[in-house]
């Protein structure tokens, strides 16, 4: 008997925030309601250390069912809560990276309306992301996933005054939609072939059957619906569009929903569901080639975006793509370490990018800032290190996440790790030239007193800024918000050495960590894979000594990646320091396809075209002008019509005028008379 | 023997002339006269059939049509001398506060 935890504290403490300062926020001041926020999820986190203190004393999957939630015949689902090592890796996550941005938050929006608001809508997330996290069937998990999506729904529509924040939230909504539709009916498989949507059940039951190497079968089917859930929910192609349109939310919610939590949610969805894509090795390629594509295809538009949040946004969607290249390589540990790593940096990269905006009054445009580094070092510093982070840099976090996944990708195919080596290079040119742009140089935005003339003008800068403040000039941000700057640079640094892989010396603890939850897959499946002539999923998990060449070769590649991430340094600084000028020749010299980058491939437009456009015409003309318009409006109004013409003639006989009502009467005795005559002659 | 039929006849003819005359004339006097005049044709309906069946509440209804006729028309009277008082005319065409 394992010690109770009583895990359901920790999604409900966030719950009881949310409820607080959405129910009664309004009434309090903003250092009531940023007490009841943080207090909460520091309470969170804190449980979150406990139980991860406890973790030894566990056994694993550590089990606690609250709560009977559906029984219908043999269906069962409950309220319970499950623990193991994956679970814990994103729920210490989740709730140290969202009580960091929660601290931060109350910095950057202090000045802003719906100040309850936006923490009540906070604390919703963390709810509802820690159910996700936690729960130990599929449909709690769904509960969390579709919550998750709520409040991000809610977040980006936070300034809900402006179309665009609206419109954005809509987007991401209607998208995610999308790829819930195919995890709800992945679902509906499970239920319909399994019984049940526990996971230690569904997976026994999976665990039993054999991998579908030739043709496709149900666990085909189920790994790629389930994959389409996360690639709705992960902003992975082709539903990738609405997460660069969710930086319409204010930063620090972009930095915990569209960065390091929410969007990792789908990795993790496919991280648990191991089992079943194991067995599925279609659906797992099917995985490997969206990831590797997605990481390439956001990178690439990456590198001609000049809104710095939009930058950091395409940057997300790649190394989420980089996630999903490791999931399809079965490589699910180096997956998570990347999710873990990329919520340190990207965590940090966003926070640092608010702070940035912050101090220059809400510019977002790249081109206006520049020169930034002594006016903000601590920004300049933090963002500095979370740009080498990601960029893969030894010894800092990404560096370490990344080379896994790019060895672990090798493994599988070279064409996955040739791709995955060029996203690098130009996550690593993008990211430098953000850096680059943003901090050296001369400033480039408007001075001091023109900052409210630039605001009011037509630019393409989302003002969250509702009301004018104080601004006086460019300016470091409050503690609150470079504390939270400072531990996830920090971690950003030293994050990625509890993975460092052997081959480095290091024990690959991390790994090591995770393997039990991925070690069920069945041996026999490397040899049919061979066989059949598919991808083969590295099995074996580092574990025991590798072999010597093996080991240098992975220093080679190791080396050669830290090549890439420096050439893309390199690019950087002579494209963006040395000679600024170069970019817009280079830019006019690519013509076409620079606009084509520039616009982002066009895919909103080819969207807009092929779904948005059918749907709203069809809406608009059939749904509203023909169905609403032609048969429903038009039955009531006729009949009212029809009731009004009638009444109008009947309406003559009631003339007020006695004898014309005698002669009704008359008439009437007349008819009655004669029926009854008739009647009675017949 | 005169026919039953005759009677109906006469009492049918009686009745649709105190219709018309109620349709018809605009004087108030006259319309009451039209109304007493099909409860007269009634009557003779009523009777005519008593004495063809040999059945006496024929005749007796009778009574009471006639009780009754005298009741209303003394308070037809009454109200037609008010309303007389008040708006001077016996034209019903302008007695028409109840028209729309």
């Amino acid at each position: 008997m394992t010690p109770n935890l009583n895990l359901w504290l920790i999604p409900v403490l966030p719950l009881i925030g949310a409820a607080l300062n959405g129910f009664f926020g309004k009434r309090l001041t903003r250092e009531a309601v940023a007490i009841v926020a943080l207090a909460f999820s520091g309470a969170t986190f804190g449980l979150a250390l406990f139980v991860a203190a406890r973790f030894s004393l566990l056994d694993l999957p550590h089990v606690e069912i609250v709560a009977q939630w559906i029984r219908a015949g043999n269906f069962r689902a409950d309220f319970a809560f499950y623990l193991d090592q994956l679970s814990l890796v994103m729920l210490l996550v989740v709730t140290g990276v969202g009580l960091l941005i929660h601290i931060y938050s109350v910095g950057y929006m202090w000045e802003e309306g719906g100040f309850y608001r936006y923490f009540s809508y906070l604390n919703l997330f963390m709810f509802f992301m820690l159910t996700l996290v936690l729960a130990n069937n599929y449909l709690l998990m769904f509960i969390g996933w579709e919550g998750v999506g709520l409040a991000s729904y809610l977040l980006i529509g936070f300034f809900f005054l402006r179309d665009s924040a609206a419109s954005a939230g809509k987007k991401a909504f209607i998208v995610n939609r999308v790829g819930d539709f195919g995890f709800l009916i992945a679902l509906f498989l499970l239920i319909k072939h399994f019984g049940s949507l526990d996971f230690e059940q569904v997976f026994q039951h999976v665990s039993s059957l054999n991998p579908e190497t030739v043709g496709a079968g149900l666990l085909t089917a189920i790994g790629l619906l389930l994959m389409v859930g996360a690639a709705g929910k992960s902003a992975q192609l082709p539903l990738y569009v609405w997460l660069p349109d969710a930086m319409e939310g204010p930063t620090p919610v972009s930095a915990l929903i569209h960065a390091a939590t929410m969007v990792t949610a789908g990795v993790y969805m496919i991280a648990r569901s191991h089992v079943i894509f194991e067995r599925a090795p279609i659906a797992l390629t099917v995985v490997a080639i969206i990831g590797t594509l997605t990481a390439l295809f956001a990178a690439t538009i990456g590198i001609a975006q000049t809104d710095i949040k939009k930058v950091l946004a395409y940057s997300t969607i790649s190394q989420l793509g980089y996630m999903f290249m490791a999931c399809g390589v079965a490589a699910f540990s180096a997956a998570i370490f990347h999710l873990m790593t990329h919520a340190f940096f990207k965590g940090l990269l966003f926070l640092a990018a608010g702070s940035v905006i912050h101090a220059i009054g809400g510019e977002q445009d790249m081109r206006k800032m520049g020169g930034l580094k002594d006016k903000i070092p601590w920004t300049f510093w933090t963002m500095t290190a979370g740009t080498v982070a990601i960029a893969g840099i030894p010894p800092l976090a990404g560096f370490f996440s990344k080379d896994e996944i790019l060895w672990r990708a090798y493994q599988a195919s070279w064409a996955y790790w040739l791709i995955g080596l060029f996203t690098a290079f130009l996550t690593s040119f993008y990211m430098f030239r953000l850096w680059f742009m943003t901090f050296t140089g001369s400033y480039r935005g408007a001075t001091e007193d023109q900052h409210s003339a630039s605001r009011a003008g037509p630019s393409i800068v989302a003002q969250g800024r509702s009301a004018p403040r104080g601004h006086g000039g460019i300016h470091e941000s409050p503690s609150v918000m470079l504390v939270p700057l400072v531990i996830l640079a920090v971690l950003s640094i030293i994050g990625g050495w509890i993975g460092i892989p052997g081959s480095m010396g290091g024990g690959n603890h991390f790994d090591k960590f995770l393997a039990p939850v991925f070690r069920t897959s069945t041996p026999s499946l490397n040899a049919q894979h061979v066989a059949a002539g598919e991808i083969a999923p590295p099995e074996k998990q580092t574990e025991g000594p590798e072999p010597q060449t093996s080991r240098a070769t992975e220093l080679i590649f190791t080396g050669i990646s830290v090549f890439a991430a420096l050439l893309g340094f390199v690019f950087a600084a002579i494209l963006y320091y040395l000679r600024p000028e170069l970019p817009q020749e280079i830019a006019h010299a690519l013509g076409g396809f620079y606009k084509t980058v520039a616009n982002k491939y066009y895919v909103d437009e080819l969207y807009a075209i092929l779904f948005v456009n059918p749907v709203v015409d069809g809406s608009r003309r059939i749904l509203w002008q023909g169905v609403d318009e032609g048969v429903i409006d038009a039955t009531v109004n006729d009949s009212a019509d029809g009731a009004r013409h009638v009444s109008d003639t009947v309406r003559q006989m009631q003339s007020g005028n006695i004898r014309s009502y005698a002669g009704w009467v008359a008439l009437g005795a007349a008819v009655v008379i004669a029926y009854m005559v008739w009647m009675g002659t017949r | 023997m005169v026919p039953l039929s005759y009677y109906l006849v006469l009492s049918g003819i009686l009745f649709a002339c105190g219709v018309l005359g109620f349709l018809i004339k605009r004087n108030i006097i006259t319309i009451f006269m039209s109304i007493e005049l099909m409860l007269n044709g009634v009557n003779l309906s009523f009777v005519a059939f008593a004495a063809q069946w040999h059945a006496l509440s024929g005749q007796v209804f009778v009574f009471f049509v006639m009780v009754v006729a005298a009741a209303e028309s003394a308070v037809g009277l009454a109200i037609i001398i008010a309303v007389y008082r008040t708006r001077q005319t016996l034209n019903v065409d302008q007695i028409n506060l109840l028209k729309l």
